[in-house]
């Protein structure tokens, strides 16, 4: 068994939460919630956290770099990786908001797209 | 002497940022045919073109948009109305008789006659100066924004390790956007005992790089000749006075500065708009008219708000009420004060016609759990709204209904009540 | 690398610059100014209180009081000239006790023994009308109508460029380590070579007794004290009209609360005696007491429209006097010049200049033509409508606004750049046009500000910096 302080991210409220696992990792209790939506939010995140990933590449043919995000949230754990992938990353001006820039990052099955046009 | 170019228009606004574009939006549907928008920046959409991070939008379009992708709907919508928005121009001035004076690049001097205006003027970010942080003045000490403004826009690096001052969401976000950009962040430091960013903000943006947050601390010196080469932290007391004995010294090449926004009211002082003390925006009324007739104010420039989507719909309805008064819809009839309560600070607007729905906007003056928002008059209760916590990094919404107003004549009041009272 | 000049100036600062241009102005020999820092008025010119002092501080007899006096009476025409901003706002001295009466009445018969025009003791409900937010507790005051204020670093710009269109060289990041006297003249060290030259001034302020004692068997020591300010965003109405200084110690002339040129209201200074004399850091302390003895003069005093704070050094001589003059053959200088130092830098670099051009190794090159001043153009924000409507159309960046809160435009920025003696910092930029001077202290225009400095100087972004030596704005791409 392991638990885990988790902060909720719902509401200001921000309750402080304790996840407990059992030693296959199964979430078996979740405490100091005050309402459903912590609990979900917990047991999402000692299991399977996600993050969304926005940051900017580097354009070949502009002096402007362009705005990305992934378009799904993809595993935490994956975000450095995805990081270093959009570092060497040199997309050419044109760029449209919306197009693709890196398909399936990291093998997660999400692709980075443009928030901005540039060029 | 040469001549002064003079454009006669129904509707100026002031700014093109989300606010500057859901009024003009606004008016335009409303009827307005006549109007324009002036912007300083080379680009429509104001703050939000470096605000690259996802989390707008939630309330408007119940989808999570990045900051660029917030803008260009309403880009795309007032291009699509074919409002005229004039980029690279920056008012100079604006005279009680609504002739705004604004100059660029492109037309030069110009002179709008105005039948009504708009401010959307947003706001800026407290610098360092107005904290009196002692120490030298090095490089490396940048506002929050101007660091996001270097990073997002230039693709520029302001520094590589760096301590944030302030714990207000702009500050939170490039905690993370540095991190990610290969910087090392040492601390966020809050003078306050409670942070003034969302609590999502906290947990993805420091707490998933295992950034320290420094409550009751603040930077009490800066040194560095040339860059920065640290800071010296210190907890505070509840008179937010540096306690000896509690410094910490962190060697950083750079300092971030999220320490509040200041709404930019020069323009509406120097035009004789009445300014509140307390939100250093316009007191307007119901209709976000401001003392001076025919002047409105919506966004940050009338309070700071949290969430653009509530920028936007402030200045939706700022849009119509400056349609009404171009029709000659003058709101008439009786108008009482609404006055801040305990536990309640700057409640916009603070005068309203008592016949017809409105929304009332406050910050909480501290934090309070388990408390009502109440809204009194002549000692009756108009309305109440409870909710479990209260924050003054969240502004509380709370609107009360035509039927609710319906005989009130005194001043109202909004209060914070703890329940069981 | 050696190099050869006729005459070499160390330091840049407000008396090296007026030397320059005083000299370049008579003759035609070749001018040197070296700066250890990376501009111009890097050091005590351009931290202090920008006060033209009308000349009743200094004891009678001294060269405080005989430069004081002869400076004073050279600004309105040499700001006039040089297009430096300047106002003969007047100053009082007030007096909150009999004892403060007494040091005032001092000050009265000092000045008028100084020969300085116009003082006179004003009374308690007088001078409350005069100033309606000094502090009522006041009793009296010392009126000086000729005190005045002016911009310390835009003279040094003005004077430094007019030197520049006389054929005056300037170089920055360059320290003089020593001196060496030779047949022909003097041979200065430099990490970059030795500069040989006819003859030297030395000018270099807080370092100045350094040099001064390599040279002189009479070995002078400064003592660096720091005086720390506040300024605060320029009021709709400003809350004094005029300089009101507190009655002077034996540190100084004490804490004063003053109109800028600009319309900001400066408080300041501190007197502390510190080791460093590069170490101009302000303190939670001296911050503390500026804004406590600032309140005995304005009761109504808030820090809440404060934009920044920042300190000064004074060059203080233990004797308490300037040591302008000739330190060894042909090696001259002007050691010791804090406050009035400002005042008095004008009639130094006259005195100093007439000097050397006398001395008998000189060669005789007078100068029969000389270049005018550099003519800048009237500031954007100082225009009326008609004629900034007139300057967008001759220059459409006039139309580019880049400081909001100073209201500053691209053309001017470039302008300060290209200036004889141009920006090369952002600070540069800064003290020349006003961008980032405001109240958002550069948040929103110095990301254009470093654009327009790299485009202008031919430098990555990466390069530009905010002040001297390695002060980089930024450390790299992402």
């Amino acid at each position: 068994m392991s638990e885990r302080i988790i902060t909720c991210i719902n509401c200001p409220m921000g309750c402080r939460m304790t996840v407990t696992q059992d030693e296959t990792g199964a979430v078996v209790s979740v405490t100091g919630n005050t309402c459903k939506r912590g609990d979900t939010y917990a047991r999402q995140e000692v299991t399977a956290p996600v993050r969304m990933v926005t940051a900017v590449v580097k354009v070949e043919g502009s002096g402007v770099p362009v705005s990305v995000k992934t378009r799904e949230p993809i595993p935490k754990a994956e975000i450095p990786a995805c990081m270093a992938a959009l570092r060497s990353l040199r997309p050419r001006a044109p760029i449209r908001a919306g197009e693709v820039v890196l398909a399936d990052v990291c093998g997660t099955g999400v692709d980075v797209i443009a928030t901005r046009s540039v060029g | 002497m040469s001549e002064i170019d003079k454009v006669r228009k129904d509707l100026v606004i002031i700014g093109g940022g989300p606010a500057g574009l859901a009024a003009g939006i606004a008016a335009r549907e409303a009827g307005v045919e006549d109007l324009v928008i002036l912007e300083r920046e080379d680009e429509a959409g104001g703050i939000l073109r470096q605000c690259i991070h996802n989390g707008f939008g939630l309330h408007r379009y119940g989808e999570e948009l990045t900051g660029p992708e917030y803008a260009a709907r309403d880009i795309a919508k007032a291009e699509e109305l074919g409002l005229d928005v004039r980029c690279g121009t920056t008012v100079l001035s604006v005279d009680g008789e609504k002739r705004v004076t604004a100059v660029s690049k492109k037309d030069g001097l110009q002179v709008y006659e105005a039948g009504a205006v708009i401010l959307a003027m947003g706001c800026r970010e407290r610098p360092r100066g107005a904290l009196g942080t002692p120490g030298t003045r090095c490089a490396g000490i940048y506002t929050a924004g101007a660091a996001q403004k270097f990073v997002n826009m230039e693709g520029l690096m302001p520094g590589r390790r760096v301590v944030i001052l302030g714990s207000g969401d702009i500050g939170l976000i490039m905690a993370r956007r540095m991190t990610l950009q290969g910087a090392k962040v040492l601390a966020c430091v809050e003078l306050m005992p409670y942070s003034s960013g969302l609590n999502r903000n906290i947990v993805q943006c420091l707490e998933d790089y295992g950034i320290p947050l420094y409550l009751s601390h603040t930077v009490t010196e800066v040194r560095g000749r040339e860059r920065l080469e640290g800071v010296t932290v210190q907890q505070v007391d509840a008179a937010r006075k540096p306690i000896p004995g509690t410094e910490i010294n962190f060697d950083c090449d750079t300092l971030l500065l999220s320490v509040g926004l200041i709404p930019e009211n020069e323009l509406s002082q120097r035009m004789g708009v009445a300014l509140s003390p307390v939100t250093s925006g316009a007191v307007v009324d119901d209709t976000l008219q401001t003392s001076v007739p025919g002047v409105f104010a919506c966004g940050n420039v009338l309070h700071v708000h949290d969430l653009v989507d509530f920028v936007s719909d402030e200045s939706f309805r700022a849009g119509k009420a400056a349609a009404a008064y171009l029709r000659g819809e003058k709101a008439e009839g009786l108008t009482v004060a609404v006055l801040d309560g305990d536990g309640v600070r700057g409640v916009v607007p603070q005068r309203l016609h008592p016949d017809g729905d409105v929304t009332l906007m406050f910050r909480p003056a501290g934090v309070v759990r388990n408390a009502a928002v109440t809204v009194k008059s002549g000692g009756r209760e108009l309305a109440r709204k409870r909710q479990m916590i209260f924050t003054p990094g969240e502004m509380v919404a709370l609107t009360v209904k035509k039927e609710q107003l319906a005989g009130v004549t005194d001043d109202i009041t909004v209060s914070l009540e703890v329940s069981g009272k | 690398m050696q190099t050869y000049t006729d005459i070499l100036i160390i330091g840049a600062g407000v008396v090296g610059c007026a030397a320059a241009r005083a000299l370049s102005l008579r003759t035609k020999a070749d001018i040197l100014v070296v700066e250890r820092a990376g501009d111009v008025a890097e050091g005590a010119s351009k931290a202090n209180s920008g006060i033209v002092h009308a000349g009743f501080d200094a004891h009678p007899g001294s060269e405080k009081a005989r430069l004081n006096v002869l400076g004073a009476r050279m600004y309105p025409a040499l700001c006039a000239e040089l297009q430096v901003p300047f106002r003969a706002c007047g100053a009082l001295v007030v007096a909150f006790d009999e004892a403060d009466r007494a040091t005032v009445e001092n000050l009265l018969a000092q000045g008028q023994a100084n020969g300085v025009p116009g003082l006179r003791i004003v009374e308690r409900e007088e001078l409350l009308r005069m100033e309606p937010n000094l502090n009522p507790a006041a009793v009296c005051a010392l009126e000086a109508p000729t005190s005045a204020i002016v911009s310390p670093y835009e003279l040094v710009f003005a004077l430094a460029d007019h030197a520049a269109l006389n054929g005056t060289e300037f170089r920055f990041d360059t320290e003089v380590l020593g001196l060496t006297q030779t047949e022909s003249g003097w041979l200065a060290h430099t990490a970059e070579g030795d500069i040989a030259c006819r003859c030297v001034l030395n000018c270099a302020g807080i370092d100045s007794a350094r040099l001064h004692n390599q040279v002189s068997a009479d070995k002078r020591h400064l003592t660096a004290r720091r005086g720390q300010y506040d300024v605060l965003d320029h009021p709709e109405t400003p809350p004094f009209s005029r300089t009101i200084f507190q009655c002077p110690t034996k540190m100084g002339k004490g804490v004063l609360v003053t109109p800028t040129v600009h319309g900001n209201v400066l408080l300041g200074p501190t007197a502390e005696d510190i080791p460093d004399g590069l170490d101009v850091a302000t303190t939670a302390e001296g911050l503390a007491d500026v804004f406590a003895k600032a309140k005995l003069t304005w009761p109504g005093v808030s820090l809440r429209t404060a934009v920044t704070n920042f300190s000064g050094i004074r060059a203080h001589e233990d004797r308490g006097d300037f040591l302008v003059g000739r330190t060894a053959p042909h090696c001259w200088e002007a050691v010791g010049v804090e406050s009035p130092g400002l005042t008095s830098a004008p009639a130094i670099a006259e005195e100093l200049a007439a000097a050397i051009l006398a001395d008998e190794a000189f060669p005789a090159k007078p100068r029969e033509e000389t270049a005018a001043p550099y003519r800048r153009a009237k500031p954007f924000n100082e225009m009326t409508a008609e004629e900034q409507a007139e300057a967008v159309r001759k220059d459409p960046l006039n139309g580019q606004l880049i400081c909001r809160c100073e209201v500053v435009t691209e053309a001017e920025i470039r302008a300060a750049i290209r200036r004889p003696v141009g920006a090369r910092t952002v600070d540069g930029v800064k003290r020349r046009c006003r961008a980032g001077m405001g109240r958002c202290q550069g948040g929103f225009c110095a990301p254009r500000v470093v654009d327009i400095l790299a485009e202008e100087l031919g430098l990555p972004k990466t390069a530009i910096t905010k002040g001297s030596g390695e002060s980089r704005m930024l450390v790299g791409e992402i």
